[in-house]
């Protein structure tokens, strides 16, 4: 499950650098994802996490060498990219609202075999809602929506950005299970704020720091560290060793 | 009574005709944020081709007017897809460019037109049963504006149908909605960008046949002058919304038909009032999305 145990990458990321109507949000960002388990993106808010994501997507403007497994990427539409087996699950969501449930789903179908049945198993509640339109749905519904949309089709790499943002500790916990499920089968670079759910899905970690790749290591190395935790991502998480656990510490904004 | 009832079908008819041109404009500035100013190229290069279509075959017959709607409604599509496809293409996000080429592109194929089939209107042979009147309730109401609003029904039916039961209406629906979602799950929205224009390039094809028949004639500046009144009824139905323009097609022909009649031919100062208050009191029009 270390990074350093890994003998491949599925993303190589180098030199990347974004931009944002001309501004530059992340430069020379250099990292990779193995073939396996989930790597977290870390930092504060505002470092370029989401911005990262979009870049190695090609949803926001971008220069550097992208590869998924040994292809460059960097020059294609995003389309593309995502065809070539890149599941994308955004911050917020961003369901269709106007769209039903089924719909959404469908729309995301790559294939003419879609893994409906994963998608039912995984959140058997949308079984229920195919035809509530997506806007009326609530905020981790919705979640679940976006989630299945990436699980539907075989992909060779997930993109998850922040999943649990804004949601119940409830359903913090069923998308944490979903994502645990999906990862047995697809490696996943996922952006989280919650230090529980790290701790629960992440293999390695990457931290950004000011649109920079600051630290790279496997996971334990920074959940073990309190000083660390404190000095990249903000967050008192000494309390995690002294017997009063905060189960539910967020990096701060 | 009778004045109230033909001021109602004529307006509907009108707005039959405002909805074909408005149609278009609304998906396709709904799915790709383009103020598409050469809509009305579309229309009258429709006009055109039909009736020659139209006056080779059968000057007057029923069948001779079916090929020209179906040629209008064609040639519109082929000449919007191709806007699309080597001029808009290029230009998406950048409006300000878009902005010139569309009218450009308006100015220029009117001066196309001029020099094709000269700077006169030219007038149309369509069957004589549309040139005639039926009596409704005491109103006589010329029957070409039963078949523009029949037409423009039909058209209204098939593009809902084509959103609500097709993938590329699936891909339209959910890319008005967010774009650049559509192409993060893997799908090629310029595909979906080119078929919108085709799609309103070719109800305002055929709507330029359809106006001919309205007005008597087709010229060179039929599209131009119906293309205002279009994007008028486009932002009070809702940039973006199909039921928005339907509906507001009819409001704006209604009103504008009430206000010549009754008001001394105030009709299309009624129309920008109508529009002045809308933007005031509900900038995102009848049932556009909200910002």
């Amino acid at each position: 499950m270390s990074a350093n145990l890994s003998t491949t990458n599925i993303l190589t990321v180098r030199n990347l650098y974004g931009r944002i109507e001309g501004q530059q949000v992340i430069e020379d960002v250099s990292f990779d994802v193995p073939n396996t388990g989930v790597t977290a993106l870390l930092g504060r808010n505002g470092v370029g996490k989401t911005s990262t994501i979009k870049s190695i997507l090609g949803l926001i403007d971008r220069s550097g060498e992208v590869t998924l497994d040994g292809r460059r990427v960097d020059r294609l539409p995003t389309h593309k990219v995502v065809q070539l087996g890149v599941g994308y699950v955004p911050e917020d969501r961003e369901v269709f609202g106007k769209l039903t449930v089924a719909e959404n789903l469908k729309l995301a179908e790559r294939s003419i075999h879609p893994n409906r049945a994963l998608v039912e198993e995984l959140f058997p509640d949308l079984v229920h809602r195919q035809a509530q339109l997506a806007g009326t749905l609530s905020g981790g519904q919705q979640q679940m929506v976006s989630l299945a949309r990436a699980l539907l089709n075989q992909n060779r790499l997930l993109l998850v950005d922040e999943p649990t943002k804004g949601l119940s500790p409830k359903i913090v916990g069923e998308v944490a299970q979903a994502l645990l499920a999906a990862a047995k089968t697809v490696p996943i670079l996922l952006v989280e704020q919650n230090l529980q759910v790290i701790r629960q899905l992440a293999d390695r970690v990457v931290i950004l720091s000011g649109g920079r790749v600051v630290f790279t290591g496997e996971a334990t190395e920074l959940l073990d560290d309190p000083e660390r935790i404190q000095r990249y991502l903000g967050v008192h998480s000494g309390s995690e060793h002294s017997g009063t656990e905060q189960t539910d510490a967020t990096v701060p904004a | 009574m009778s004045t109230i009832v033909l001021l109602l079908i004529t307006g509907f008819g009108l707005g039959a005709l405002y909805f074909l041109v408005a149609s278009g404009l609304s998906l396709i500035y709904g799915l790709m944020g383009v103020l598409n100013f050469a809509h009305g190229s579309f229309l009258t290069i429709g006009a055109f081709i039909g009736w020659e279509v139209a006056r080779r075959l059968s000057d007057g017959s029923w069948w001779a007017l079916a090929a020209a709607m179906l040629t209008g409604a064609v040639v519109g599509a082929i000449v919007a897809a191709a806007t699309e496809f080597f001029l808009i293409r290029r230009l998406y996000n950048r409006h300000i460019e878009q902005v010139l080429v569309t009218v450009g592109l308006a100015l220029a194929s009117v001066a196309l037109f001029e020099g094709i089939w000269g700077t006169d209107p030219t007038y149309v042979t369509s069957p004589s049963w549309l040139g005639q009147t039926s009596e409704i309730l005491g109103a006589r109401i010329p029957n070409n504006r039963f078949m523009l609003i029949v037409v423009a029904m039909l058209v209204l039916v098939a593009i809902v149908l084509f959103l609500k039961f097709t993938r590329y209406g699936l891909i339209i629906r959910a890319g008005v909605e967010n774009r650049l979602m559509v192409t993060a799950l893997g799908i090629d929205v310029r595909r979906a960008f080119t078929l919108v224009f085709a799609i309103g390039g070719a109800a305002a094809g055929l709507g330029g046949v359809l106006a001919s028949i309205y007005y008597g004639y087709v010229s060179a500046h039929i599209g131009g002058s119906l293309l205002i009144f279009a994007f008028i009824v486009t932002v009070i139905g809702g940039l973006g919304s199909l039921a928005g323009a339907a509906i507001a097609s009819v409001l704006v022909a209604v009103l504008q038909q009430f206000a010549n009649f009754y008001l001394g031919g105030t009709g299309d100062l009624a129309v920008v009032l109508a529009l002045a208050a809308v933007l005031l009191l509900r900038p995102r029009g009848l049932l556009g999305a909200k910002a």
